[in-house]
Order: structure tokens, then sequence, then C-alpha cells
């Protein structure tokens, strides 16, 4: 199974100009525990998918918002020129096929 | 606040962001529970930096008028306070005059009386520079360079004010308190901190407000109505369909913040690591455990600075030889518009002062190079061709000289004349104006929290109205 088809949303966003920030988040506890005890996301795992040094990847489990989330630098600061995607809304797609044993 | 309301606060957040459009229906709704105070940011860098560059607002004058009026009218109504920051979008200094002109058109159109506090948070130059050489600038992760060249380059640059400078106009009597540059929660937090409500309570019930009903589990047309005390926030919506679940709420925490548990403010840290959250009814969820670390006063900085002027044009590619080669075609495509450039501008226009980028809508567009798929070749590209330069006119004769060699530049797969990219509008070429980018991310270190934002009052309406 793929993250997609447990979480019920998962979201990308800037936070502020500089910073990238990714939700996921699901509708119940199971779901939410079945991910998290699979150890599929991770700092390490994430550096991969968006091919930034480990050590930039913030990584929150929060299981009273049923929800993960990751923050990365922009890869571009907001609006600079080249940047296709102003509010980061589209940059979740990724995760969105992270297996999910 | 009559002492039997000693106890706790309530408060209308009616909007995520001033021109959002009210639910006026809502805000009768809760009005009629007694709020001391109804606040409402209206900004946000979300946008991108041309607000903050242009002096503009994202939102139609028409939609911000609207919504004040209503704040307005209710405050008055009820006699609370009413307080708004981050005027038109960025909060500079024009942004908040934009504002206060449309409060003394809404004032004179319903003969209100308002006490109003106008509160400046835009930032003078060498003040800042001063502060830089006294140590008192410091960067955010991750941060441009800063130094004097760069402040001096700097379009526009606000602070984002704390919860002092709005509790000094509260307390010289402000009904109406418009705000530059402001932290969103700090609109919330003013007036139950000078009520005694804990920090990390007043901090998070103000943190969980000021998006409106985006805390709800699914968006609608509604206010959301908080009361903190000493021990407790409730937060509730009125309006048809909403309601607030434990865990909308405390994913609410986790929108457009890197970090869910910690928010920096001016005066320090709320953190929410040990808060509970639970429902007390089908609509109304009880928050409780917010706790507020005090750090050494700073604050946020936003600045934006002129990247150029841009014209752009818009078409698509269907021709699927050319989509097989699309990255090695348009850079031919690239490198015939440079020498068409040095033929025709010459030195006026060197290629260290231009930027030309193509981007493919499907290919490749909105991800870059973070694209999981990137061989996938689809029967259609669109492509946007984005000149930037010093001028606009120059932009505009970098976009005009990339028409033809788009339309014509030739593949080996067809023999003859080619017309390879489908224009959108004639004339082609569409001028953006000017873009910014921005250029600041990091903190001041004032000698007080006020001595950054210059506050005027200013009665509108009534005998003296202006």
């Amino acid at each position: 199974m793929i993250l997609a088809d447990i979480a019920t949303l998962i979201r990308s966003k800037n936070a502020g100009p500089f910073t990238l920030t990714f939700d996921v988040m699901f509708a119940d506890i199971a779901s939410y525990r079945r991910v998290k005890d699979s150890g599929a996301l991770n700092p390490s795992a994430f550096a991969k998918l968006y091919r930034c040094p480990v050590e930039k990847v913030r990584f929150f489990e929060c299981e009273n918002a049923l929800a993960f989330k990751f923050s990365i630098p922009r890869p571009l600061t907001q609006g600079e020129l080249g940047d296709g995607d102003m509010h980061g809304g589209q940059q979740f797609i990724p995760l969105m096929s992270v297996e999910i044993p | 606040m009559a002492n039997g309301d000693s106890q706790q606060i309530r408060f209308i957040s009616p909007v995520g962001s001033v021109g959002g459009g009210i639910s006026s229906a809502g805000l009768d709704e809760a009005l009629a529970q007694a709020p001391h105070f109804i606040a409402c940011d209206a900004g946000t860098t979300d946008a991108g930096p041309f607000s903050l560059g242009t002096g503009t607002s994202a939102f139609p004058r028409e939609a911000v008028k609207r919504d004040l009026s209503l704040m307005l009218r209710a405050g008055r109504k009820a006699n609370i306070p009413v307080i708004v920051g981050s005027a038109g979008t960025a909060g500079g200094d024009v942004h908040v005059d934009w504002v206060l002109q449309i409060a003394r058109e809404i004032v004179a159109e319903h003969d209100l009386t308002l006490r109003t506090a106008v509160i400046y948070a835009e930032q003078d130059k060498a003040y800042l520079k001063r502060l830089l050489h006294e140590n008192r600038v410091l960067p955010l992760d991750p941060a441009p360079p800063i130094n004097d060249s760069v402040i001096d380059g700097t379009t526009r640059i606000v602070g984002m004010m704390g919860v002092e400078p709005l509790q000094q106009a509260l307390s010289d009597g402000a009904d109406f308190v418009l705000a530059g540059r402001c932290s969103d929660s700090a609109l919330f937090a003013a007036i139950p901190l000078m009520h005694g409500i804990p920090p990390g309570l007043a901090w998070h019930a103000g943190k969980v407000s000021e998006c409106g009903t985006l805390v709800c589990e699914t968006l609608g047309n509604g206010v959301i109505f908080t009361t903190v005390s000493r021990d407790e926030i409730t937060i509730r919506p009125y309006g048809a369909g909403l309601r607030c679940t434990p865990q909308s709420v405390a994913a609410h925490s986790l929108y457009e913040n890197s970090d869910p548990y910690l928010h920096r403010e001016c005066s320090g840290t709320f953190d929410l690591t040990k808060t509970t959250f639970e429902a007390i009814d089908g609509v109304t969820v009880r928050i409780q455990g917010s706790e507020f670390i005090s750090q050494s006063y700073t604050v946020k900085l936003e600045g934006v600075e002129l990247a150029g002027y841009q014209s752009i044009i818009v078409g698509g590619i269907r021709d699927p030889y050319i989509i097989r080669q699309l990255d090695s075609w348009l850079g031919s495509v690239r490198g015939y518009i440079d020498e068409s450039v040095a033929r025709v501008l010459g030195d006026k226009a060197d290629k260290s002062l231009y930027s030309i980028i193509f981007h493919t809508y499907g290919i490749n567009a909105v991800m870059g190079a973070l694209e999981p798929n990137p061989k996938h070749l689809p029967h259609e590209v669109g492509i946007v061709l984005e000149a930037t330069a010093p001028t606009q006119e120059m932009a505009h004769k970098l976009a005009q000289l990339s028409r033809q060699p788009l339309l014509h530049y030739p593949i080996d797969e067809w023999v003859g004349s080619i017309t390879a990219f489908a224009c959108l509008h004639n004339p082609a070429v569409i001028d953006r104006g000017p873009v910014y980018r921005f250029n600041l991310n990091h903190v001041a270190v004032p000698s007080t929290p006020v001595e950054m934002f210059r506050t005027h009052f200013i009665d509108l309406g009534g005998s003296s109205r202006s």
C-alpha cells in the first residue's frame, strides 16, 4: 500500500517565504499508528525524496493531530526567478507513493 | 471589563483575512455571546513579495471595505474594540494608509465615531543599519546575506509587531486599532494578556483563531468564537454545518508552520508540546496545557528588493518530435534568442543583465528538479517564456525577440520551415511590470518592544469628522 491510500490529506505549503512544510494526516489513530510503526516516514527517507541534506529535514510526529510533519528550506525562495510554485502547494507529490509495508 | 467577566475573555475572529468574506449571519450570532473584542489580520506573505514591493493589496478594495465595514459596525454596536493587523496585505505604511482611507469612508457612510489608533510598522533604513552594526540584526535559518547595501537596496522593510504596541493603543482608549505588519496571534493575545490570562493560553487562543474557520473540520461560511480563561481555551464556530473537533484544532497548529509545537513570537515561544484537545460538544473544543517560554525580545523583519521587470509569452507545443527533445530544442532556441538580443540590442543588453526562463507545463514545470517522474512525456506541453530585465522596455524587447525563434527554430525530423509554437495571444508579449524577491529572513533586537513602531491617534467621525 502507498501513503496516499492511507492518509486523508497529504499537503505542502510555504511556512514563510524560505521554508516548505509538508503535512500527512489521517482519519483515525489506527491508520496513524500503522504508518508510524512502519517507520517508512523518517528524515533520511524524506531527504532522499526531496534531494536535500538530512540535517536540514525537520520531522514531527503529532499524535494528537493524527499527523506527521516535515519541514525543509525551500529549494528556491518563494517568488525567486524560476520558482514555479508560489504557495508551495504542489510539492507533496513524492510523498504520495511512499510504500507502507 | 466588568468584574463579573474577569475570569474569561471572549472574542470573535470573523474571517482569516480582512477581505476574505465575513459571514454576517455568523458575526451576528457570535456578537450575541458578549465578546470583549473582534480581531482580524489583513495580511500575509503567502501571495508572494509583490504586495510589499509595490505597496498594493492582494484583495480588491471592495472586499476589504465590506469586511471592515461589518467589523467596525459590529464593534460599535457592541461597544468593543476592533483590532486589525497587517493592513493591506503587507502591512507597510502605504498599506495602512490605504485601509485607513477605507475606514474613513465607512465611518462617514454609517455615521460612526471611532477613536482610531494607527500603528505604523515600516522600518527606517538608518535605524536598521545601526542595529546591524550593533549585532542586533540576527539571521533566521535560512537567511540571505545582509549588509548595509542590502538594507539600502531593499524596496520596503516592515517589522512584525507583537502585542505591546497594540496594548498601548488599547490602554490609551482606541476603539479601532489599525496596525501595520503584526503577528497574527498577537492581535488576539493582546487583550487576554492585559487581563492576566496565562501567556501560553493567550497566545495559543490567538493562534487557533487567527485563520477563521480554517480551524474547523471543513472550511465553510462562519466565524470563530473563542473564550480564554486562566485554565482553558474553548473554541467554536458560528456557521451552518461547521464544527471544531479535537483533531481539526490540533491539526491547525501544523498549517503553514515549520514546527507544530514551538511558535516564536516577539517576546518568546509558545509551546504546545503538552497541550490537550478535548471535545465539549459536537462543535466546541477545550484546549489546555499550552505553555509560554519568555525569551529576549526580537522583531521579525520582512523585506523585498526589485528583481527586475518582466514580460512573458504564453503558448503550447503539440508536435511529438519537438516534445521528445524539448530540453535540447529549448536550449537551441535560447541560444538563438541570446544571439538575436546581442545583435539587436548590443551593449544595452549584456547577458548578465537579463534572465530568460522557460516554464514547461506538462514536463516538470511545477516541481522542477524535485519531480519524481521526470522522464514522462505528455502529448502536449504548455510553455511560459519569462523574460526579466532591469527595465520593462528591455524585458519587452527580450520577449519580442524570443517569439520568432520559438515559432520557427528547426528540427531535423522536418524538412522546410516549421511553426513550432502555438501562441495564445496577439500581441504575444504580456508585460508583467516589476517583480520582487524576499531578501530578509532576520530578526531585529530593539531596545524596547515599541520603539520600532509609530502610533498615531485619529478621531474618525463624530464632531471631528475627517
